[in-house]
Formats: C-alpha cells, structure tokens, sequence
C-alpha cells in the first residue's frame, strides 16, 4: 500500500524512528501484548477511497435521502441559518482547538463562551448559566439530578406530562439507574399540593408539546413552600418575546439551543442550555468560564469553579460531562448576536404570523378541530378529522414534511420565517384535497 | 513546617476538635491548608444537619484540588462559620482561628479516637 | 496572537442589526404569558459581528496551527473532506423524525458505521446515541446494570476502577448509581491482579478499564483478569479514550470486553471544537446486545453530524491504511520518550503505546511541569496534559498522534530540550511563562473566589 495523506512518515522516517527507540520492527512495539490478541486477520472493511471515491459515496447516500419543506418542530425547529455563522464557526481556529484548558492560547473559546453564559442568562432572566450541555433532554436530565442534589434526603420529581416526549425518555433513563422516583403528570400543580412526599423538584415546559405556551403562574411558591426546585425546559429563540423562566421563578432553565440557527443536521450535533439562580452556582454540571485578570492586570477568561468537575472531584463531581458542545454554543452566540433583540422580536413575529394564517386556514378546510384554546408561537396541534396518512402522504408527495401524528391522535404543524405564504397556501389546498 | 497548635485534638484526616462542654468546634489544621493552597469555597453543612464521625460534612476547594471535610465526632451542627462563604481564605491566613462548624456531640467518647498535638505532629510532615 | 479586549456587548450601539430579515406588521401579543422585560441582545451590524468573531478565533491555538502533544486526548489532524461532507445540505437538512422513507441514506450511515466499528473493535453492535466519551460510558454503565438487572442479580452495585483511570470513569458510575471501589496499580503502572482478587464478589457489577491505561502501557494481565471478573459474575467495561494505539492492532472484543465506548472526535479524526461537540458510540458483545436499545440518553439519534465525519475517516483508512494507524501513534510516542528521557524523569522505562508520562524534570531547580507546560506555549506548541494521571506529581503526559511528521516531532524535542536547558540558566523566567502569548497567567484564585460568570 502506498503513502496515505494524513500519514506523514516515510520509510525512512520509521527507520530512524525505531533506531532511537532501539526496536527492529513497528510490531515490536507491541511485545507487551500478548501474542493471541494481536489482530492477524484482515479487518472487514471497505477497501481505502481516495478523497473523491468518499465524496462520490456520501454524494451518492445523499441522494437517497429526500429534502422536505419542513413544518414539524417537536424539538428541532427549521429556522433559517445567517451565512455568517457557518463563516465563522468553521475557522479552524474554532473548529480544531481542544477544551480551552491552556487559557494563554485559548482566549477566544474562552471568550464566547462568557458571551454565550451572558446571553443564556439574559435570555432566562436567571443568573449564571454553564459552557453547554450534550442536548436540551440531557440538560433536562441533569436539571433533575441537580434538584436531587440541591435539596437534602429528598428523591422524588413531578415531571409535566406536556414536555416533549424525547425529554421526558431521557429524564427517566437517567433517573431510572439514579433511584431517582419520577412522576410524570398531566397536573402538575395539583400533584404537587397533594404532596409527594420526597419532593426535590419540579419540571415543566415554558412551550409545551402542542405548542401552547404555558402559564406557570403561583406554580413556583407553591413548588417552593414544598422545599423544593421548580425547573423550566425552554426554547430559547422563543424566550426572546416570552414570559422568562426567572419571571416564572424558576429556579434552573434548560432547554435546546438548535432553534438559535442550528441546522436540522438529522437530530446532532445540537447544544443543551442550562441556568440557575446564584444560590445554585456551585450545584452546576461541566464547564463554566468566568472573568479574572492576568499578571499585568489585562481583563481575560478562564475555566474556573472547576473542584466540581469529574477530573477533579471524580465520583463526587456534579456530574460526569467532560467533552460538551462547544462549537454550538459559538453557533448560537454568533446567531445571537447577528439577530440582537430587534431581530429576534421580528423573528418571532414572522413565526406567530405564519403558524397564525396557516392554524386558521386549516381549521376553515374543515378537515380540523381545535383542541387546545391557549395561545400559541410557532407551532400547533389540531384534531384531525381526516385520515392522518393520506393527509401525511398527500403533503409528502408534494415534498412537505408537515402534519406529523403525536402520540394522543393530534397532528402537528411548526411554521418559522423561513416558510413562505405560498407554501402555506400550498399545504391547505392539499388538505382541502384529501 | 506547618504549626500545630496546643491543647486541641486532632483527626488523621486533618481537622482540629476545641471542645467546649459537649460542643466541638471544628477546623482544619494548618498543615491541611498549606497542602490546598489558596483556599476558594468552603462548603459546609447547615445548622441542624446531623453529621457523623469518620463521614464527609463538607469539603475545602481550591483551584486545581478538592479535599473532603471529615467529621471527626458525630452530632448536630449547631453553628457554622458564614464569614467563609465569603472570605475562604480566612483559613489560610490561621487555620486555628477559622473555625468550620461547631457540632453538639452524640457521643464524647468519639474524642478518645483522636490524637493530640504531639501524636499529630507525626502525622503532619 | 495578537491580543484583543472587547466582548461582544461592548461593540452593542441601539439601532444596529446584523441580519436582515423580511418586513412585517405583526405586533405579538402583550401581557401575562409574552415577555415584557429587554433580551439584553447585542446590537450590532454584520460586519462588527463578522471582526469580533475573527479577531477572537485569532488568539486560539488549534491542531491547524500547530502541534497538541496532549495526553488522552489524541489530537489528531482534521481531514477537511469530512467537514464538507457533513456540511451537504441533504445531510444538514433532515428533521430528525423524517419518515425513514425520507432519510435512507442517513440511516444506511449508522449500518455502515456500526458495520465497520464492530470490524474494527471486535463488539457486535453499536448504539449511536452518546454525544461523547463521558456520556458513552455512562451509557455502558445503563447496559452493565440492565444485564445484571436481567438475570435478577440486583445486588451488583459496585464498579472496580483502577487509581489511574480518567476522572469521567469515577464521575460516571456515581451518575449511574454505582458506588466504585478503586483497585490500586503495582509500581510498574499496570493493575495489581493480587490486589483485585480480593475486590471480586456477588456485588461486583464489573470494572472499567483503560487499556493501554492513562500511563500508556498495555495491561498484560488482561486475559487474567477478564477470567477473574467474568468468574465472579462481572462485566467488563472498556474505556475507548485510549483505543488510537490499538487501532488496526487488537480489538477490544478480542480482549474479553463486554462494553466499550469510543471517542469518535479521538480515534476518528473529529475536530474538537473548542470542547465538543464529540461522538461517544457505545459496542456490546453479544452478553449485552438484547439490551443495547434500552438506554434512551439523548435527544434523536446522536450526533449525527460527528458520525459522518468519522464515517468518511474510516472509509479513506480501509482496511488497508487501518492497519498503520496505532502502530505510527505508538511509534511517535516512543520516539520522544526515548529523546527526551535524559532531561525528564521517566518513572516508568518500558516501552509505552500512544502516550507515556514524564514525572517532572531529571534535574529539580524549582521548575516545575506547569513551568514546563507554560513555557512550551512561548515556543508555539500546546501544552502536554499535565498533573495527569495523579500517581505521578510533577505529570507530562505526552501523547503525540500517527499524523505528526518526524520533524514535527524533532522540533518539539528541541524546544523541550532548551526548556530543560532553560530551566537550569533562568528558572524565574520560566516561573513567569508564558511571555508571548496575548495574555500571561491568570489569577485563577480570584476567578473561584469571586465568580464573575457574566457581563453586566
């Protein structure tokens, strides 16, 4: 086999290399290991590609995937991506640099991510907020672990039955192996009155699963006079025009950044936000940049409060998350910042505006019942009276991917800027055709 | 060299008891402080907690290192040092006058375990 | 690196915007549930937004500037081809809960992947849902309890980790409602198989293991203690950080693993971006695979995005090149131990796989590897881990990857060698190090002291 282009040394390179070591061989290398586990066999894979052979391959995976106009958010939302941002976020500056560990050569991580921890506390009114989680449902999960942690001998969660359904999975698999009891309820503050006794924390959707953005109104006293957190899962890109977490009183924020700009990218990579109040600093998973000076006195960033980090505390570390989502968060302070508030209220107008035409052309076809009386964003859920996979089929042969079935028998729509009247227009002629 | 100072017991875990009647105050020990470093948080039980001898009640963060707080008797937690929580380097500067909790203790014979000043200073090289 | 002060609130003048988006009349509603209080956003124009960011990028190191000798973190080259695959819009594009009609190639990614992970691991099958390494072994851990929950043996609670395992291993068993009992290494820096005898019992729920450990020798007890493990009941857990030098070597599966994640953004060339995002795919034996649906840990289906770009790694290694993978990783790091082992404490001589760890400088002028990382910094390389693993105190882990050149290998030798040089001419001047960078050492106490975690 010839030289390999990401594998710098030649004959004479190794040659060299095994003479300082004092070694005949590469395989000498591995005299330690025992002889039975060295691998002799010829590994199953594909024969080497050159760079265009593997751009003609994924050319050709690519093919069989098929672009829909998309109006289903349920979690990932097709908003429409700045051209700055990818610009941006793919200088390899950025993009090939570690955990800015070595923060003399890493003031630019560093730095963005303080822009990012400021801005996810503006965004949730609250104060202090971490570097980034893996996902919103593993910050969703970790939340919970947080109330456990911050509330003494109490195990127990009220869960809304009305957060999407991919958070509620993953708070249960996480509190599943934790012994953490979880209880997931349509009536959250009612089960929260009659008391489950253990109560550590609560957690509940600023937008729920049909689009309906929630009222948390004397929830969180009432959550509090419990002894316990109340947590809220938000979109942050709707937190720009919606009541805050902290003016909820929530204690801890956590939501998904992928509306902020990320692609659909089939589900990841994505980016979990998480804050909290002050009192709750130190109970934060992973990363956290704070502000300091260097010798001379320049203003510069640093990791810092990390004694409640896995590489220091190990078992006793807050949580396990080591590698996070970095990159993402960039993605979404650079969104952030192109945006600004004006951007954002716009934004979120141009959404309500669509979701509002489209909701009210669909309910005129007749093919529809509404459900839910309170008001709603950028998505909806209707009852359908039609056939649900001829409406699906008949949208998707037109190329939209719209009117997906949640689990109660309701279909879903999410409409965002980057939608058009005339799609609209187009999506309730098919309906009327069905 | 590290000062130790008369008259208190001492766990192998570094912390220093001053009893008081049943109640033992509670630090740690200068030689423990000098091996943190700069000390950044203390983190500590609240008042009415109940701690248990030989069990962590807390713990000392530095930048780079944690250190867990051992209880050396059992008990209540009657008192806590709040000026920690906002000057942790109090214990840097007299590891013997920044007292960490003060506990009503359960049990007094738990103090015959612990070893004093001289004992101490074998331990504290 | 040149350095630069503003954040991006500070550039903020009312009136700017750095997007422009279509017009409209539509006022959102007022009151109660709709926000009433400023975003406190930034307001600036495209190109304030387009300098800031760049003027930021250039005072971060990145393996494209530069060499990362940095130890269990294989930081390797980035092939570009793979940033452009996963950015095609018909990949970018898709909705996670797409009909699968709709997204066949996508899934025939994730079959071809986990066809060619379990080639090369020796694991049956992979989950893709970890979005990285610590979250892999947490996974791992979900499927280590749900076998033993399957067979009715709840009792097993307890994890065996070895002291120089990463802290993750630790921190992960704790989130998985494991208790971990620690066995110790012998002098020579493998696990004392004696001292883990005595550990084994109907609690055991496995142990993790690192393999060649964060010392970066090979355990050659292995087979022993797969037996002794497997014997009492046990699972073993392999943890992938380390995987690079075996890769195209030995296969996990071979070495008795039932569990394992990878590091996707380690083995397989991902870029790190600043901290993540990573891929963190978890393999079973067939022992575990009725329960490698179970733990559902992430959002859809992982980090897609990653999986590409590992998956185009993988396809231009092939089962040719596959083969000279670890074995060039393995042979960079012995070249420098072997180079460097007259100016640095080499506590352990034999020779190592991927990575090896220095104890600090031969000769003690009061330098120490913080010095030592801080200076390298001047000379335009990236720090080496360091005061990792714990059983070494003055530790420079050293990890150089199969996709450095000799000379960039030489050239960092001799920068170590005049550091070594330095240290004994000057050895305030390297208390003070770094002096070139766009900042020199930060007051870290201060910063945990009194957290400042945001701009006001």
């Amino acid at each position: 086999m010839g030289a390999f282009s990401y594998f710098p040394q030649t004959e004479e390179d190794i040659r060299i290399m095994l003479e300082r070591i004092g070694v005949g061989s590469l395989d000498d290398l591995y005299a330690d290991v025992p002889a039975d586990f060295i691998y002799k066999g010829e590994y199953d894979l594909p024969s080497a590609m050159s760079e265009q052979q593997v751009r003609d391959f994924f050319e050709g995976l690519a093919a069989k995937n098929t672009r829909l106009k998309v109006f289903v958010g349920q979690g990932a939302y097709d908003h429409y991506v700045p051209s700055v941002i990818p610009y941006i976020t793919s200088r390899s500056e950025f993009l090939t640099a570690y955990t800015p560990y070595q923060c003399e050569i890493s003031q630019g991580t560093l730095r963005y991510i303080f822009e990012w921890q400021t801005m996810i506390c503006r965004l949730t009114g609250l104060d202090c907020a971490n570097a980034s989680m893996y996902d919103g449902p593993t910050a969703a999960a970790e939340a919970v672990r947080m109330c456990v942690a911050s509330t003494k001998k109490r195990n127990s969660v009220i869960v809304s039955a009305r957060l999407l359904p991919h958070v509620i999975e993953t708070i249960r698999t996480y509190a599943k192996y934790a012994g953490i009891n979880v209880v997931v309820t349509d009536k959250v503050a009612e089960e929260v009155a009659e008391g489950v006794l253990d109560l550590a924390g609560v957690i509940v959707p600023s937008i729920n699963r049909f689009g309906v953005i929630e009222s948390h109104l004397g929830l969180a006293d009432l959550v509090h006079e419990k002894g316990a957190l109340l947590v809220e899962y938000c979109d942050p890109s709707a937190l720009a025009v919606v009541k805050t977490p902290a003016e909820w009183g929530a204690d801890i924020a956590v939501g998904d950044g992928q509306s902020l700009g990320i692609p659909l990218c089939f589900g990841g990579p994505y980016v979990g936000f998480m804050a909290c109040k002050e009192a709750l600093m130190r109970k934060l998973p992973g990363r956290i940049v704070g502000q300091t000076t260097d010798a001379s006195g320049k203003r510069c960033y640093v990791l810092t409060l990390q004694a409640r980090e896995q590489h220091i505390r190990r078992e006793k570390a807050t949580s396990n998350i080591c590698s996070n989502e970095s990159l993402m968060a960039l993605w979404c302070t650079v969104y952030l910042s192109l945006m600004g508030p004006e951007g954002m209220r716009k934004l979120n107008a141009l959404c309500y505006e669509g979701a509002h035409y489209l909701h009210d052309a669909l309910l005129a076809t007749g093919q529809f019942e509404r459900v839910f009386d309170g008001e709603f964003l950028k998505e909806f859920c209707l009852k359908p009276k039609c056939n649900v996979q001829k409406l699906q089929q008949a949208l998707l042969d037109a190329g939209f991917f719209a009117g997906l079935q949640t689990e109660d028998g309701y279909v879903t729509f999410c409409v965002t800027e980057k939608h058009s009247r005339e799609e609209l227009d187009q999506i309730v002629e098919i309906v009327k055709s069905i | 060299m590290s000062k130790i100072a008369d008259g208190l017991l001492y766990s192998e875990s570094h912390e220093w008891v001053k009893v008081d009647g049943n109640v033992a105050i509670i630090g740690v020990s200068d030689f423990a402080q000098s091996e943190m470093g700069d000390i950044t948080y203390v983190e500590m039980p609240d008042v009415d907690d109940e701690v248990e001898a030989g069990s962590d009640f807390g713990a000392l963060e530095s930048v780079k290192t944690s250190s867990e707080l051992i209880a050396p008797v059992s008990g209540k937690v009657v008192a806590r040092n709040d000026e920690l929580e906002d000057k942790p380097e109090l214990i840097n500067e007299d590891a013997y006058a920044a007292w960490i909790i003060k506990v009503e203790m359960s049990d007094e014979s738990e103090l015959d375990a612990l070893l004093n000043a001289a004992a101490y200073a074998e331990i504290a090289k | 690196m040149k350095y630069y002060d503003k954040l991006i609130f500070e550039l903020s003048k009312p009136g700017r915007i750095g997007f422009s988006l279509p017009e409209t009349k539509t006022q959102l509603p007022k009151g109660n549930i709709w926000r009433e209080t400023p975003t406190g956003l930034p307001e600036v124009s495209e190109v304030d937004v387009v300098r800031h960011y760049t003027n930021l990028s250039q005072m971060n190191f990145g393996v494209d500037t530069g060499f990362y000798p940095l130890g269990s973190c294989t930081m390797k080259y980035n092939p570009k081809i793979n940033e452009e695959i996963a950015n095609m819009p018909a990949f970018t594009g898709l909705h996670p809960l797409q009909p699968e009609s709709t997204t066949r190639g996508a899934l025939e990614i994730y079959v071809g992947m986990d066809k060619a992970l379990a080639a090369i691991t020796g694991m049956k099958h992979f989950t893709f849902l970890p979005c990285a390494g610590a979250h892999g072994e947490l996974t791992g851990l979900m499927l280590m309890r749900e076998y033993h929950m399957s067979r009715g043996d709840a009792a097993r609670t307890k994890v065996i980790v070895p002291d120089s395992a990463h802290g993750t291993n630790p921190a992960s068993a704790a989130v998985c409602g494991l208790e971990i009992v620690v066995v110790k290494s012998r002098e020579n820096g493998l696990v004392d198989v004696e001292a883990l005898k005595p550990l084994l019992g109907p609690d055991i729920a496995g142990i993790m293991m690192t393999n060649p450990n964060t010392l970066g020798l090979f355990e050659r007890d292995i087979k022993e203690i797969a037996k002794l493990v497997h014997d009492c009941g046990g699972l073993l857990y392999y943890d992938g950080a380390n995987m690079n030098p075996l890769l195209g070597m030995v296969r996990p599966g071979d070495m008795g693993f039932d569990i394992m994640h990878l590091n996707l953004h380690k083995t397989f060339s991902t870029p790190h971006g600043g901290g993540g995002p990573g891929a963190g795919p978890v393999g079973v034996s067939d022992k575990v695979l009725p329960f490698l649906h179970i733990p559902r840990v992430s959002g859809f289906h992982g980090n897609f995005g990653i999986i590409l770009r590992a998956y185009a790694y993988i396809l231009m290694l092939g089962r040719e090149h596959v083969k000279m993978a670890g074995k060039l990783a393995t042979l960079g790091a012995n070249y420098i131990k072997e180079s460097l082992k007259d100016c640095y404490k080499l506590p352990i001589p034999t020779v190592c796989k991927h990575e090896f760890v220095f104890d600090g400088l031969l000769e003690d002028n009061g330098v120490t590897t913080l010095d030592v990382a801080k200076r390298l910094l001047d000379y335009g390389f990236h720090a080496p881990t360091i005061y990792f693993p714990l059983l070494f105190h003055q530790a420079i882990m050293i990890e150089p990857t199969e996709t450095e050149s000799l000379e960039t290998l030489d050239a960092f030798i001799a920068v170590m060698r005049k550091i070594a040089e330095e240290a004994k001419a000057d050895p305030e001047m390297l208390h003070g190090a770094p002096h070139c960078t766009p900042i020199g050492r930060p007051d870290e106490t201060t910063a945990a002291r009194q957290p400042i975690l945001k701009y006001d």
